[in-house]
């Protein structure tokens, strides 16, 4: 098996936040009907973590649950993890209307850490990321600029994303800009 | 600037993560219907000054199509609803008879 890398191969950027390629995440979409006992199930013994509601990200160290749609997961975990867990869960939805893909390929992922994180993504992004809005626990699904991104905070300042991996230098560049030294705005 | 609520991931979705989807509970007619229905399906859309009942993704978002009940005047939005049906639910209208009395919009009041 060839050697598994990030887009971005742990690029970091340090400005009045700091951008960093998080390296290669075990990712999996999970499709199917959300109430279902079996998905439920199958999902939450992959991540070991409780069943998000709408909109919640249930993160614990590598691992999670985040609620992408109505009828949409996306499970975190180790890379090494992703194929084995992706087999399982598909396993246990046989014979229900389901898609299970193993997209860990297909996303990078990015932390933006520091007290200025918060903004940093503000500048970026439409959705509102006034502290009442948006905290530990949520995830929201987005655009950067002109890319699509979906992000959560992993405690009360820092954050991580994931887009398309086709852009990731794309994003890496938009998010390393809106973090320069000096570049800040003060609203938050 | 439009801010839509989605009704499935609950957003209050600025216009930039939606995509347009062009005029709500158009009727099809495929096979089998006349030239005039079927141009009419094709080609026959309203485009009021005032009220109007539109179809939106969330596009930048969870994905989901949904319905809109706007003004295309002053961009005052009557309501958001679900995709799956084929006319607009009574608390939408309730709404717009609120705002727009006696409005009306293609077969709907
Ligand atoms: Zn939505």
């Amino acid at each position: 098996m060839s050697e598994a890398v990030s887009a971005l191969a742990g690029a970091r950027f340090e400005g009045a936040a700091v951008v960093a390629d998080t390296g290669p995440r075990g990712m999996i979409t999970v499709r199917g009907d959300l109430s279902d006992a079996k998905l439920v199930k199958a999902v939450t013994g992959a991540a070991g973590v409780a069943m998000p509601g709408q909109r919640e990200a249930r993160v614990e160290g590598a691992k999670g649950l985040l609620w992408m749609s109505p009828d949409e997961l996306m499970v975190l975990l180790p890379y090494e993890e992703a194929p084995a867990a992706a087999e399982k869960i598909a396993k246990a939805l046989a014979g229900s209307h389901h898609l299970v893909a193993n997209v860990s390929d297909a996303r990078a992922v990015f932390a933006v850490t520091g007290a200025a994180a918060r903004e940093v993504l503000a500048k970026l992004t439409p959705a509102d990321l006034h502290v009442s809005a948006f905290g530990p626990g949520q995830v929201r699904r987005s655009r950067f600029a002109q890319v699509a991104a979906a992000f959560w905070m992993t405690n009360e300042t820092d954050f991580e994303l994931f887009c398309f991996r086709s852009q990731a230098v794309y994003m890496f560049d938009l998010l390393s800009a809106a973090a320069r030294k000096g570049a800040g705005v003060g609203y938050f | 600037m439009l801010i839509l609520h989605c009704p499935y991931c609950g957003v209050d979705a600025d216009e930039t993560e939606l995509a347009a989807g062009g005029e709500a509970h158009l009727k099809r007619f495929g096979p089998g219907s006349s030239d005039e229905e079927f141009e009419g399906y094709l080609f026959g859309r309203e485009n009021p000054r005032g009220v109007h009942l539109e179809r939106w993704r969330h596009a930048h978002g969870c994905g989901k199509w949904f319905h809109a009940a706007r003004c295309t005047a002053t961009l005052e939005v009557f309501g958001t609803y679900s995709a799956q049906v084929t006319e607009p639910p009574a608390e939408i209208r309730e709404a717009i008879t609120a705002k727009r009395p006696g409005w009306s919009w293609r077969e709907f009041s």
